[in-house]
């Protein structure tokens, strides 16, 4: 440890400082590589982990007692991706009503079928989803109305022109008057509004409050299919879930070939989405990553130019007694500096581009991506630093006194 | 003995030609000398200053300092050498020019590993000493020749060595100032340091007891 007793590393720094206040322009250019690469980093990340943990959130909402029954074949592998061999729908009405009977640990099973449409109400209209379910669609999603009323298990079974409207619905086309009673054209028909559901907020692009709920039976007339597009089942308790999921294959077998059906739980899906995600959001790090190796590049640049301005000093300060180490230590202090600086920068402007785009897009800084950043931009200023230092600690004391 | 040349030779390789410098110096000087080597430009003056203060190593040829052989010596104890026993004056002062005449001072006892405070303390000492204690926050660029070759000076006597080497230290001065730095040289001699002088003016080379004549790499006169 004699070697670092002898350097005084706070002096290095404080030599680094002036040097780089020496030089504002160039110093700040330099660092600008930096401030990019890392604030490139945070952005992209934050955005990354931003949508993964919003989309969670909702699978999650889902509750874990849900299973989803979809059609076709689709594995939900470890490490993404799934197959989708079958897109022709051979699930129906009839086996979402058979499931809760049939099945002892399916406590609810709703279908949904899902088309974009046309809503009129006047001379105003809006385009949106048009969304065909059953009443107890309310208590499985947990979705409750925040006016009037949901339509009931009657209103489905007789296929009354019946509708709820998502919150934007209403507000778009009703403008601030009641719609409850009023009657709405959807798809060219008559449909009378029950009541206007609570305000969710988006996700990922699907706005649940810009769509209009109808009875199943409708929606399947109003479509012209037979088929459903999927089912969500309710399990009468989380631990029951494989239960309820080895009845369903078992009821459904009796109709259907495995592969014209999936069902799938909450954790595989979620599962599947986050090591996607995961993927994707260390692609953009990655990508970002480079914008921070060519700032290193910068880095490496105009340490190489300062030693040689400087070669006269390192000779001076030879002369005196400075050591190979005290000088590689202080150039290489000085290329740390400029990168932590710029580190530090890069990584309030990400932390900031980040909040501010949280308006638009979700994104969430966290400290591990702010960590990552930093050391990586300290290991860039020391990687990138140590070559230009190692040129000007091997400098010839005598050559350097001489160079002009 | 203080130093102990014997048969030093220098030879410079440019581009690919050998250039002798010093071509079989063989020298001894005292513990508290003053000695002048002088000599043409060209004669390998500087060179053999160079080697006495272990800035450079001879090609061939030894050089003892306080009775220690420098030849096996590493880099680092070549420079710890610099540091603790030799203090450079240049003729063209070598001063950091970022840096406050303090720090320029303090140079050599960061490398010493002296504490903040203790530094600073014997900076100011030094800086005192010749005559600088009101312009320890000036830069070089704030000074006149005069005062940054006495920056120089502070900062060579600084960590107390037993000998300083100058180069031609009035070389680029006018003729008030480089008296001045003489004088400072000359009392530095009294007070008991070993000062050896490069110059090739006589006048200079006058404040010696002893003068060595070089020429093309060899000492030609060595008069006491």
């Amino acid at each position: 440890m004699d070697i670092l007793r002898r350097v005084s590393v706070l002096e290095s720094f404080r030599v680094a400082l002036d040097a780089l206040k020496a030089n504002r322009m160039r110093s700040g250019l330099t660092m600008l590589g930096v401030i990019i690469g890392v604030s490139a980093v945070i952005l992209l990340v934050s955005i990354g982990i931003g949508v993964q943990s919003d989309i969670s959130r909702e699978i999650m909402g889902l509750g874990s007692n849900i299973l989803m029954i979809l059609p076709g074949k689709i594995e939900m592998r470890p490490g993404g991706g799934h197959a989708i061999s079958s897109l022709i729908g051979k699930l129906t009405y009839e086996d979402a009503q058979i499931l809760p009977r049939r099945a002892p640990h399916v406590k609810k099973a709703v279908p949904l079928l899902q088309e974009a449409g046309m809503v009129k109400f006047g001379n105003r209209s809006r385009s949106t989803q048009i969304l065909g379910t059953t009443h107890d669609y309310v208590p499985v999603r947990n979705f409750p109305t925040a006016q009037g009323r949901f339509f009931e298990r009657l209103e489905v079974d007789r296929a009354r022109k019946v509708c709820t409207l998502g919150a934007t619905v209403a507000e778009d086309i009703f403008e601030g008057t009641n719609p409850i009673g009023k009657q709405v054209r959807l798809a060219g028909q008559k449909f009378t509004v029950l009541g206007v559901m609570t305000r969710k907020g988006g996700m990922m692009g699907i706005n649940l409050d810009d769509q209009v709920w109808i009875p199943i039976t409708v929606a399947q007339r109003l479509f012209g299919v037979k088929n459903v597009g999927l089912i969500l089942v309710e399990a009468t308790h989380p631990d029951d879930l494989d239960e309820a999921m080895i009845e369903i294959k078992k009821i459904l077998s009796e109709r259907l070939s495995p592969d014209e059906f999936s069902v799938l739980a909450q954790e595989e899906i979620l599962g599947t989405f986050q090591s996607m995600m995961g993927t994707l959001t260390l692609a953009l790090g990655g990508i970002a990553g480079i914008s921070l190796l060519v700032g290193g590049i910068g880095i490496m640049n105009i340490m190489l130019v300062s030693v040689t301005e400087r070669t006269r000093e390192v000779g001076i300060r030879k002369a005196v007694g400075a050591r190979t180490f005290d000088i590689m230590i202080q150039f290489i202090i000085e290329a740390v500096t400029l990168s932590m600086i710029g580190g530090i920068i890069g990584i309030a402007l990400g932390a900031g581009g980040s909040l501010l785009l949280n308006r638009f897009v979700p994104s969430q800084v966290t400290l591990w991506s702010v960590l990552i950043a930093f050391g990586f931009s300290a290991m860039v200023g020391i990687f990138f630093g140590v070559y230009p230092a190692y040129k000007a600690s091997r400098l010839d004391p005598i050559e350097a006194l001489r160079y002009e | 003995m203080l130093v102990e040349l014997k048969d030093v030779v220098k030879i410079y390789k440019l581009d690919g030609v050998e250039v002798p410098a010093l071509r079989g110096i063989s020298l001894l000087i005292k513990e508290g000398g003053f000695v002048s080597i002088m000599g043409p430009s060209g004669s390998g003056k500087s060179t053999l200053m160079h080697i006495i203060g272990c800035l450079d190593r001879p090609t061939s040829g030894s050089v003892i300092i306080h009775d220690l052989d420098t030849r096996n010596l590493s880099d680092n104890e070549l420079a710890k050498i610099r540091n603790e026993a030799v203090g450079f004056v240049f003729q063209i002062f070598n001063l950091l020019p970022r840096a406050t005449a303090l720090k320029n001072v303090e140079l050599p006892l960061i490398y010493a590993g002296i504490s903040t405070g203790e530094r600073i303390r014997r900076a100011k000492e030094a800086l005192k000493a010749v005559g600088l204690g009101d312009r320890l926050d000036h830069r070089p660029s704030q000074l006149s020749g005069g005062q940054q070759q006495r920056v120089a000076i502070a900062r060579a006597l600084v960590n107390n060595p037993s000998l300083i080497l100058a180069d031609e230290p009035t070389g680029n001065l006018d003729s008030k100032s480089g008296s001045e730095i003489m004088s400072i040289l000359q009392r530095l001699h009294e007070e008991g340091r070993t000062i050896i002088l490069v110059t090739h003016e006589h006048y200079v080379a006058e404040h010696a007891q002893r003068i060595i004549q070089i020429l093309d790499g060899k000492i030609i006169a060595d008069e006491k």
